[in-house]
């Protein structure tokens, strides 16, 4: 009784809150035909606005990457003062809004900013252009690598990365052929989160884009010009890509949670 | 610095240098700089220009509309949320791994997306909009959004809670006569009581600063459903850079607030559990 009761109110929210979105998706892009579907996902504009984020993804993932390794290594392995500060900065990306986020880097690169007036005497454009884009990814994505290694790690130790310093590996080595295949899928996973977040960034990314169409675009903004043009069709057609790339995400974590209990 | 390092490390891992001068350098460029951007342009502002700001009728009521549209998600959050991990940690039933696997989809869709989507569900035309929900361009609308990008949080943190529960605890109190009823609430709710908090305090902290999934359903009516992020979205395009300055200083306290209490909630459980 008591069951039937709790899984019904479960079913309930979880429906209403999970899976009637994500219905709603589908449902409204393909409302009008897959005809009026296929234009929208192929037109110039949008598959502009999509190598635009997946550019932003393939220059601030890997950097973000190499950043994690890095941090995990140096708070996991060694004790020294300001560790937790460095902790504390690391998950501070989480706590601000994105929208504060966008606003912090148009005081540092704007035109009236700190950086901006110098950068643009040079001919480099950083907000309303390209770079503004990656930066804000950077900032968004930064945690989530260094925050799945730093427990791990930890709670890894170091006995078998000393032992094969004994054996004779020198450092390099031992990382590589020890440290690293002992993480790899905390470092997939961190990876697979870092893309999930850059795909779908929208407030930090909309604040520095200016939203030049075809140029300064990424996909979640496209979404936006769409659904304000009325053009709701377009707009759930685009938007379907990005869905599916999250279920791919939550299939991917799933096979990853999978594979690490079947090694325990 | 490298001393300490040695000293308190006996087993010399190497590359300490190396690893902590990178990862502080990028830190710095990506992290510290902004911050100390938008707190120099903080110190720089008057009193005066500050409060016209962050203090005016519009911005007041853009704050009691985060902050109680976020207590209000989190709150449905924490009693849905709670029975969801409880059915996740206790029942099997069909298709129990997809729904698990699915529970991270607020964390997974662009926020942009989900917003779209919840507009078309609660708009007046739409499914539930159609049905006596038009929920859309008011504040019930926000509660919506922001209940939907909070939900993982308190699932997340309260399952694992449950499934880690000795059960010897709930057989010792059958059998010392009390009810199923008073077994939850004097043995099980204080138990669980640290994640529940932690996972509420979670859900409230991510939807303080909420945008994307807020901006379509809200319509952005000043006075009436104008969240806060979206009152410093509006002043950034006046290009009003004071102006979203003061107003992010007040969000960000907000959630530096949590931030903190979050991090002492946490380390409260994990003493008690140790």
């Amino acid at each position: 009784m008591m069951r039937a009761l709790l899984l019904a109110v479960t079913a309930l929210f979880l429906g209403l809150f999970l899976a009637l979105p994500l219905a709603a998706i589908f449902g409204e892009a393909l409302r009008r035909g897959w005809g009026v579907y296929w234009a929208a996902v192929t037109e110039p504009a949008a598959l502009a606005a999509v190598r635009l984020t997946l550019f932003a993804a393939a220059v601030a993932v890997p950097l973000n990457l190499v950043f994690g390794l890095a941090a995990a290594w140096a708070v996991a392995r060694f004790r020294f003062p300001g560790r937790s500060a460095l902790v504390t900065l690391i998950d501070l990306p989480l706590a601000v809004s994105p929208v504060v986020t966008g606003l912090m880097y148009m005081l540092v690169f704007g035109l009236q900013g700190w950086l901006g007036p110098w950068l643009w005497e040079r001919g480099i454009e950083v907000v309303f252009a390209v770079p503004g884009i990656i930066l804000a990814t950077i900032f968004v994505t930064l945690p989530f690598v260094a925050r799945e290694l730093i427990p791990l790690l930890e709670e890894q130790g170091e006995e078998e990365e000393q032992a094969a310093r004994l054996l004779g590996a020198g450092a390099w080595q031992t990382f590589r052929r020890v440290t690293l295949p002992n993480v790899r899928w905390a470092l997939l996973y961190g990876v697979i989160l870092s893309v999930a977040r850059a795909f779908g960034e929208f407030g930090a990314v909309s604040v520095v884009s200016g939203h030049i169409r075809g140029r300064t675009n990424t996909a979640p903004l496209h979404i936006e010009i769409l659904y304000n043009e009325y053009n709701f069709a377009g707009a759930f057609a685009v938007a379907t890509l990005l869905a599916l790339t999250a279920l791919g995400t939550l299939a991917a974590r799933a096979a990853l949670e999978w594979r690490t209990r079947e090694a325990v | 610095m490298r001393f300490t390092a040695r000293v308190s490390n006996p087993g010399r891992a190497p590359g300490f240098g190396l690893s902590l001068g990178f990862a502080a350098a990028w830190l710095g460029l990506a992290i510290l700089l902004p911050v100390a951007a938008l707190a120099a342009k903080a110190s720089g502002l008057t009193w005066r220009e500050f409060a016209e700001a962050a203090l005016s009728e519009r911005a007041l009521a853009a704050y009691r509309l985060t902050v109680l549209a976020s207590l209000a998600a989190a709150a449905l959050n924490a009693v849905f949320g709670f029975v969801a991990a409880w059915s996740l940690a206790r029942y099997s039933f069909p298709g129990k791994r997809l729904v698990d696997a699915l529970v991270d989809l607020p964390f997974a869709l662009p926020t942009a997306v989900s917003g779209i989507a919840l507009t078309a569900i609660y708009s007046s035309g739409g499914w539930l909009g159609g049905l006596g929900l038009p929920l859309a361009f008011t504040p019930a609308g926000v509660v919506v959004a922001l209940t939907f990008i909070g939900l993982p949080f308190v699932i997340r943190t309260v399952q694992p809670a449950i499934e880690d529960l000795d059960p010897g605890l709930e057989e010792a109190a059958r059998l010392l006569g009390a009810s199923p009823a008073r077994t939850f609430v004097s043995v099980l709710l204080p138990a669980l009581r640290p994640a529940l908090l932690t996972g509420f305090a979670m859900a409230f902290a991510r939807a303080l600063g909420e945008y994307g999934s807020v901006v379509f359903i809200s319509g952005n009516l000043p006075l009436k459903t104008e969240i806060a992020p979206l009152l410093i979205m509006s002043r950034l395009e006046q290009f009003d850079y004071a102006g979203a300055t003061a107003l992010s200083v007040v969000l960000m306290g907000g959630s530096f607030l949590m931030l903190f209490g979050i991090n002492a909630l946490d380390a409260r459980a994990r003493r008690n559990a140790g």
